[in-house]
């Protein structure tokens, strides 16, 4: 079996700051890690690799430097990994990226086929949850996204049975390989990487592939040219005029200010009362 | 396997590039002649198992004011099976502001799956040419956008916040907030169309239903039989409702965070939740360790909530958090730090340990409840 995971390397979100008079991101000291949502794609991927034997190879686009997340993912037990890079991909939209990914697949499969193609589900930076889509439809392969439990594999078949995630329920859904899944958060944990296969990680040779090498054939389709969104503008948000009425616990007792909240609540929003007795109301 | 290649050589292309046209890139950013006569604002209205999802009704009405601006009409894509009630959420639909409806019938639409949606929609689009198609940012959606924008070949803007016409291109400008939040920007596709957006539930405002307004219903054909399709629906297992949490749709929501110290001290919150028939909601962090289900998270990559009561319980207030619960009517705020950012646009604040003051509040509350409130006696 051979499954490619597609990843994305992206600034630890819960530690970006912002400048407060230029709006602008400030990245220094910021880590770049493996988006979180694609690890969970990653441990599938290697758990069908332990059950069914074969290779997992991981796909990124991004920078020279994102060769540090390829690495990672060599750590936790990937057999190879292919770091897309050229400065014509700067600038990409999904739709962009997700043309570039698939030519980066398409290039992997030309060495041997591939079963199963993992996007995670959704990163953090961006947020989109579509570039696994956009691979899925440019390539035709059949898509599950947001997929909770992987039920059964039959290769002899060629086919998967999934669980996946939908509003207010659960839809089993069968399919034939080769497919693109999307992993939902929490549905697995991610193993430990050991100690060799670090030391082993650290000096693996990632591939790097420019726009040549990656089969790209149409260059209006990568980068800036090929995303059809255009940024018009980026601002912080605007902070509320009013502030909060402080209500102190200093000068009356916790009793009182609990009451005081109450009446307070209430006459700001005159419909909430009643909306709370009918809840009372057996 | 192959050798490892050298780093990539950027900037020296193996062959000359051909065109080097002025502008950024060599981007066209000018709208093509073919594409001006796309007109018309389309939402893609989502049911499942005999219910419209109310994040199609918000559409609906941001539907309208953007076709207002344009001078344009709006329409919705209904979709599903041979014997679902496709007409009466088109009539439903009628009465938020659509003046049309394109309906499909056909078995293979049953139960969503994403080849034969994203060739209904996308042949509907094709077909009548919508210039702004709208979806709410749900699990099916999200998997529906990303595959008709693709095979249409035209710009997405996903979870948007704002949805405007630009007054200068007449283009749709979607803001929506990036790096986990901490900045807005505002999106515009201009050479493509559709212009296609996402909008998660709750983010928009609910619109006033107007009984009696009426629209045009288009029967509408697929052409797709079922052998056709690889991918099959085997079952649809429903949530217990029993453990169903449904956070953007409570009326009242206490929140907890980080400072409420132990996962154990969150049951302070969900008795302050109980008195008030509300849900529980939590951050970021409190998720990730564990000490509240993710169905519970409040924020940017959370839910969106809007509540008519938010209380938020050892929350300081960060972005992330923020963007999912500022639109609650009324925000109370308890926590330790009286230089808290949530003091920032909380209507209410309590600097104090909510350890103290949640329980106090909680017997507050439920006095006054149980009392038959301040009308009473």
């Amino acid at each position: 079996m051979h499954i490619v995971v597609c990843i994305k390397q992206v600034p630890d979100s819960a530690q970006i700051r912002v400048h407060p008079v230029t709006n602008t991101i400030m990245r220094q000291g910021v880590p770049a890690i493996v988006n979180p949502y694609d690890l969970f794609s990653l441990e599938e991927a290697l758990r069908l690799k332990d059950r069914f034997g074969g290779k997992v190879t991981m796909l990124c686009m991004g920078p020279p430097q994102a060769e540090d997340a390829l690495r990672k993912c060599i750590g936790y037990g990937a057999d190879d990994a292919v770091l897309v890079t050229d400065r014509a991909f700067a600038g990409a939209d999904t739709l962009a990226t997700s043309y570039a990914l698939a030519a980066g697949v398409r290039q992997i499969a030309r060495e041997q086929a591939v079963d199963i193609v993992f996007t995670g589900k959704q990163t953090i930076d961006g947020d989109t949850a579509q570039v696994g889509p956009g691979i899925a439809k440019r390539m035709g392969l059949q898509l599950l996204t947001y997929v909770s439990r992987i039920v059964e594999t039959d290769l002899e078949q060629r086919t998967i049975t999934v669980e996946r995630r939908a509003e207010g329920g659960v839809q089993v859904l069968k399919t034939a390989l080769p497919c693109l899944i999307t992993m939902l958060e929490n549905t697995n944990e991610l193993r430990f990487a050991t100690l060799p296969a670090m030391i082993h990680a650290a000096g693996y040779p990632v591939r790097k592939w420019n726009k040549e090498q990656a089969g790209i054939e149409d260059l209006g389709k990568i980068g800036l040219k090929g995303s059809p969104t255009v940024v018009s503008k980026v601002f912080g948000p605007t902070p509320r005029s009013e502030k909060a009425e402080m209500l102190a616990l200093e000068t009356s007792s916790l009793r009182d200010v609990s009451l005081n909240l109450l009446q307070k609540i209430f006459t700001r929003h005159p419909t909430l009362e009643a909306d709370l007795l009918m809840k009372e109301a057996p | 396997m192959n050798a490892p290649t050298p780093a990539a050589t950027p900037a020296t292309p193996a062959t000359p590039a051909a065109k080097k046209p002025a502008g950024r890139a060599g981007r066209n950013l000018e709208l093509p002649e073919h594409l001006k006569a796309y007109k018309g604002v389309w939402v893609f209205l989502e049911h499942e198992r005999g219910q419209v999802h109310t994040v199609s009704w918000e559409l609906l009405g941001e539907a309208r004011k953007l076709a207002d601006t344009l001078g344009s009409a709006v329409s919705v894509v209904v979709l599903g099976g041979p014997a679902e009630p496709l007409e009466q959420f088109a009539a439903q639909a009628f009465t938020y502001g659509a003046d049309k409806a394109y309906v499909v019938h056909d078995a293979v639409l049953q139960g969503y799956r994403n080849e034969p949606f994203t060739k209904g929609l996308t042949d509907l689009v094709n077909k009548y040419q919508p210039e702004i198609l709208l979806l709410g940012a749900t699990s099916m959606g999200r998997d529906l956008a990303g595959s008709v924008a693709t095979t249409l070949l035209t710009g997405l803007t996903a979870d948007c916040t704002e949805l405007n016409i630009d007054p200068v291109s007449r283009a749709l400008a979607a803001t929506r907030p990036t790096f986990g939040g901490s900045l807005l920007c505002t999106i515009m596709t201009l050479a493509y169309r559709p212009q296609m957006a996402t909008v998660r539930p709750r983010v928009m405002a609910m619109p006033q239903a107007q009984a009696g307004r009426g629209g045009e219903i288009m029967q509408e054909t697929l052409g797709m039989v079922e052998s056709a399709i690889v991918t099959k629906l085997l079952d649809f297992i429903a949530d217990a409702s029993s453990n169903k949490i449904n956070l953007p749709y409570a009326d009242v929501i206490v929140s907890g965070g980080k400072g409420l110290k132990n996962p154990e001290n969150f049951k302070l919150v969900f008795e302050l939740a109980r008195v008030l028939g509300g849900e529980v909601g939590a951050t970021r962090p409190c998720v990730q360790a564990g000490w509240v289900e993710a169905e519970r998270q409040v924020g940017q990559t959370g839910k969106t909530v809007r509540p008519k009561l938010y209380i938020a319980a050892g929350i300081s207030g960060a972005i992330q958090h923020r963007v999912g619960m500022e639109s609650a009517d009324v925000i109370v705020a308890i926590n330790t730090d009286p230089n808290a950012p949530i003091f920032d646009f909380a209507h209410y604040g309590i600097v104090g340990n909510a350890l103290q003051v949640l329980p106090a509040l909680t017997q507050a509350f439920a006095e006054h409840l149980s009392r038959g409130g301040r009308h009473a006696a």
